[in-house]
């Protein structure tokens, strides 16, 4: 049995700079990788390694302050090499250096024997932190009554590359994974795919059908379809990804650490999938990829709505697998460019001849395009929302740290992910999702 | 171009702090604004952003009122030639002299308010914002041509510092700008700003047009109506005269040739503004639209229960639409976005009632002919309880939700 969903609201955006072959998969080695404990929100990193230290690959370097059996593992067998710290010894990031070497084994068996012992396999094996919660948009709380599971079964973000087959083994890992998840909860096990797609009926899980533009594919668009999250209740959010490791995890007893990344953006030469590990240098992945003309770019970990702005040097950030290379855009003089109506111009209005472009690509550069102001235009964030919130409401109650009205208006039921449409249609060019962050952070802050 | 922005390049260093020039930091930010696309990248959240920006949404704005601005200066010369008992009308003549008559109006609004904004903008450090530029031209269409400059002074000041200002600038206001300076002229100069002899420019401007002879007056048709003491429908129709003592059709009352506040007589022009900002989607057409509905029902209302009482009871729906300031106040001034209401709920009902009742205050009150300002400006302070109440109800919906779903079951 499956859900049928069909989104109105939303937004796809036509970028330059797709992968068009999905089925050339090149492999791409990376000399070290990093764990950076910054891409696990809510998690508070402790050190478990030293530098110089040999570490499995799935070995766990970090764990959680709060919940010591919540771990961050080396995605790679080989040396910690350097420990790398900010301001007031804040850990930034663990590099280690890629090396041969075995991977951690989990006992399994006993391990599924009870819940309880399944959520420590979870945490034990890093999994548990590849996993958001909500509320809050955090790594989940071990602890949390989990209402119901929500997987991701695609990725609707603009340039982001799903599979467009499923093998009968990847399937049965998926269902593998899919009943580990079942026993966490009390509810369901919710996966979500599109048209297209061929992702087969998962024994155990409820297939949801998802129809329309971007946001589809967020688990906030199925979350509030299915049924919103309410004060005081849990959902567990991931990806298909994490789905397939957790599933091989309960089949094999390890960890797959690699994965497919999906180079695209208008200023990568030639954009593809490569296969390589998690946490892996920016530099390997990009190398020879960048056009050389002269400009400004932008690299990204991830999508241009959510990802982070990385740099050469930089390493993949989790749980991205997507890098996007856009023109910066602060070297370009342009003149009123507010009166523009060249063609090229991106916009949901139609006052730009842009609008009118049908599937034209276009390629957008990471200029605001405007001065910040107030919120003067209403109803521009409900146009691509799909949810049963008031975006303009909430946003204000955040701003004013009003606990209750937030509560009110949902706050339980968003992640910043879920403004980043409306960040990118603002004409006030408000940053919502950095808003939506601290409002999350405040709030848990407030109430623990 | 490359030039200019070198100029400007090399001009910012006086400008920031430290420089020479800083206290006019604010005035060059935005000029450099205004002529380069600001090369601020974004520095969190989403990487690319809509190429729409504020700028653009007001110029179009103003673009949408220029067809108005323009049939405003040849009907303001037409007046002047037909009170003058001119038979002829020459095109480019009544042009020139309409835009003569107006031009220190927009000067006036422009230089008092945008001045204001300056410093406000230069005391707050903050980069000019570009709000005022629609108001600056909303003001001189919404007033009777032979408003006194030093009024259209006066009231942009009060308006711009103690309607917008103090409430903390551009998106902040609670009540239109251009709407309260209206009204402070209105209420403040009430023999000036109403009556028969402000609709009309009566004199010669550098030669052009005429002087209208002594003791001429121009009521405008809503003017008529409320002194007319008709008592039928065909008595009201034949009361109904332009200035030169000719019958009114409601043919003129669409076009507009007819006395009434420079920008706001033809009802064409303002549905051609209104199509521009329907079709870019800057106006919403939930707001105009119900605005026309809830018009055009009490107009229906009034007009079927129609009375000698309130000699207005007897006008058709049509010219109830057409005349005076309706038109214009439900495409330009109740789709404000900062006033009106912002969820979409909302909207409906906002729209609906400011057609209703700038209807009710014109028809069922002879000492308001005109009831478009009035209408929208209380809705403007009611627009925020109509929110909550829309607001309240998806909260009720969240709260409601909670028990049904916490005995979720396996």
């Amino acid at each position: 049995m499956s859900i049928g969903i069909k989104i109105k609201k939303g937004l796809d955006l036509h970028l330059a700079g797709a992968v068009s072959d999905i089925m050339n998969i090149t492999p791409c080695p990376t000399p070290t990788v990093a764990v950076i404990p910054d891409d696990f929100e809510g998690f508070i990193p402790k050190m478990e390694v030293k530098e110089g230290d040999k570490v499995l690959a799935g070995q766990a370097v970090m764990r959680h302050k709060l919940q010591e059996a919540i771990k961050l593992v080396s995605p790679a067998a080989g040396t910690v090499k350097a420990i790398v710290r900010g301001e007031r010894r804040k850990i930034l990031r663990v590099v280690i250096e890629v090396e041969n070497g075995g991977s951690v084994s989990h006992d399994v068996k006993s391990a599924l024997a009870s819940p309880t012992e399944t959520r420590m396999l979870l945490m034990q094996s890093g999994l548990w932190a590849m996993m958001r919660q909500r509320p809050y948009d955090i790594v989940p709380d071990a602890n949390a009554d989990i209402r119901d599971v929500f997987v991701c079964g695609f990725d609707s973000a603009p340039l982001a590359y799903t599979p467009a087959e499923t093998s009968n083994d990847t399937r049965k890992t998926l269902e593998a994974g899919v009943r580990l998840l079942s026993s966490l909860t009390r509810g369901k096990v919710y996966v979500s795919r599109r048209q297209g797609q061929k992702l087969p009926d998962l024994a155990g899980a409820e297939m949801v059908d998802i129809t329309g533009p971007h946001p589809a594919g967020n688990a906030g668009t199925m979350i509030a379809a299915i049924s919103p999250v309410n004060k005081g209740e849990t959902v567990l959010c991931l990806d298909i990804t994490t789905l397939a490791r957790i599933g091989a995890l309960a089949l094999t007893g390890e960890v797959p650490m690699e994965t497919i990344v999906a180079i695209t953006g208008s200023e990568v030469s030639s954009p593809h999938l490569v296969r390589t590990t998690i946490g892996a240098e920016m530099g390997a992945l990009l190398k020879g990829e960048i056009k050389a003309d002269g400009w400004n770019h932008r690299i990204i970990s991830g999508n241009v709505l959510t990802g982070y702005k990385d740099s050469i040097d930089g390493y993949l950030r989790y749980p991205y697998r997507q890098i996007s290379v856009i023109p910066e855009g602060d070297d370009v003089a342009e003149f009123m460019g507010w009166a523009s109506l060249s063609p090229k111009k991106m916009s949901t209005s139609p006052s730009f001849p842009g609008y009118f472009s049908g599937k034209k690509l276009f390629r957008p550069d990471a200029r605001l395009l405007g001065g910040r102001r107030a919120m003067i235009m209403s109803g521009e964030y409900d146009k691509v929302m799909p949810m049963d919130i008031l975006p303009e409401y909430l946003i204000k109650a955040i701003l004013g740290r009003d606990i209750d009205r937030m509560e009110q208006l949902g706050i339980y039921e968003v992640a910043p992910e879920d403004f980043a449409l409306a960040e990118y249609a603002d004409t006030s060019k408000l940053e919502l999702q950095k808003i939506v962050r601290e409002g999350l952070d405040y709030l848990r802050k407030e109430l623990e | 171009m490359k030039a200019l922005k070198k100029l400007l390049d090399k001009a910012r260093p006086s400008f920031e702090p430290g420089g020479k020039l800083h206290a006019f930091h604010s005035v060059f930010d935005g000029f450099d604004t205004f002529l380069f696309t600001p090369s601020e990248t974004s520095r969190s959240g989403a990487h690319i952003h809509d190429s729409m920006d504020s700028k653009r949404t007001m110029i179009i704005v103003i673009a949408a009122l220029l067809p108005s601005l323009l049939f405003g200066m040849y009907n303001t010369g037409y007046q002047n030639w037909l009170a003058c008992g001119e038979t002829d009308f020459p095109f480019w003549s009544l042009m020139l002299y309409g835009f003569l008559a107006v031009l220190p109006r927009i000067v006036v609004a422009y230089v008092v308010g945008l001045g204001i904004e300056f410093i406000v903008a230069q005391w707050r450090r903050e980069e000019i914002q570009e709000g005022f530029l629609v108001t600056g031209i909303l003001i001189p269409m919404i007033c009777p041509i032979e408003t006194p400059l030093w009024m259209i002074a006066v009231a942009t000041a009060i308006s711009v510092i103690f309607v917008k200002e103090v409430f903390g600038g551009t998106g902040y206001n609670i009540f239109n700008v251009a709407l309260v300076t209206r009204a402070v002229l209105f209420f403040g100069y009430p023999a000036k700003m109403s009556g028969d002899s402000v609709f009309v420019s009566l004199n010669s401007i550098f030669g052009l047009g005429g002087n209208a002879p002594d003791g001429f007056t121009g009521a405008t048709p809503l003017g008529q109506i409320a002194t007319s003491g008709a008592t039928s429908q065909a008595e009201l129709a034949n009361s109904l005269t332009s200035i030169a003592s000719e019958p009114l059709s409601s043919w003129d009352m669409f076009l507009g040739l007819i006395p009434g506040s420079f920008g706001e007589t033809s009802t064409l022009c303002i549905l051609i503004g209104a199509a521009l900002l329907l079709a870019t989607g800057i106006a919403s057409w939930r707001i105009i639209f119900s605005a026309f509905a809830g018009g055009a029902i009490m107009a229906l209302v009034a007009n079927t229960f129609a009375t000698p009482t309130y000699p207005a009871s007897y006008l058709s729906v049509a010219d109830q639409l057409c005349l005076g300031g309706f038109a214009f106040a439900a495409v330009f001034m109740a789709t404000d976005p900062v006033t009106s209401c912002r969820t979409n709920t909302g909207k409906y009902i906002y729209g609906f009632l400011v057609g209703a009742v700038a209807i009710i205050i014109r028809t069922y009150n002879n000492g308001y002919p005109e009831g478009a300002m009035l209408a929208v400006l209380l809705m403007n302070a009611m627009a925020p309880l109509i929110d909550y109440c829309v607001v309240e109800a998806n909260v009720r919906r969240r709260m409601k939700r909670m028990p049904r779903t916490s005995t979720h079951e396996k």
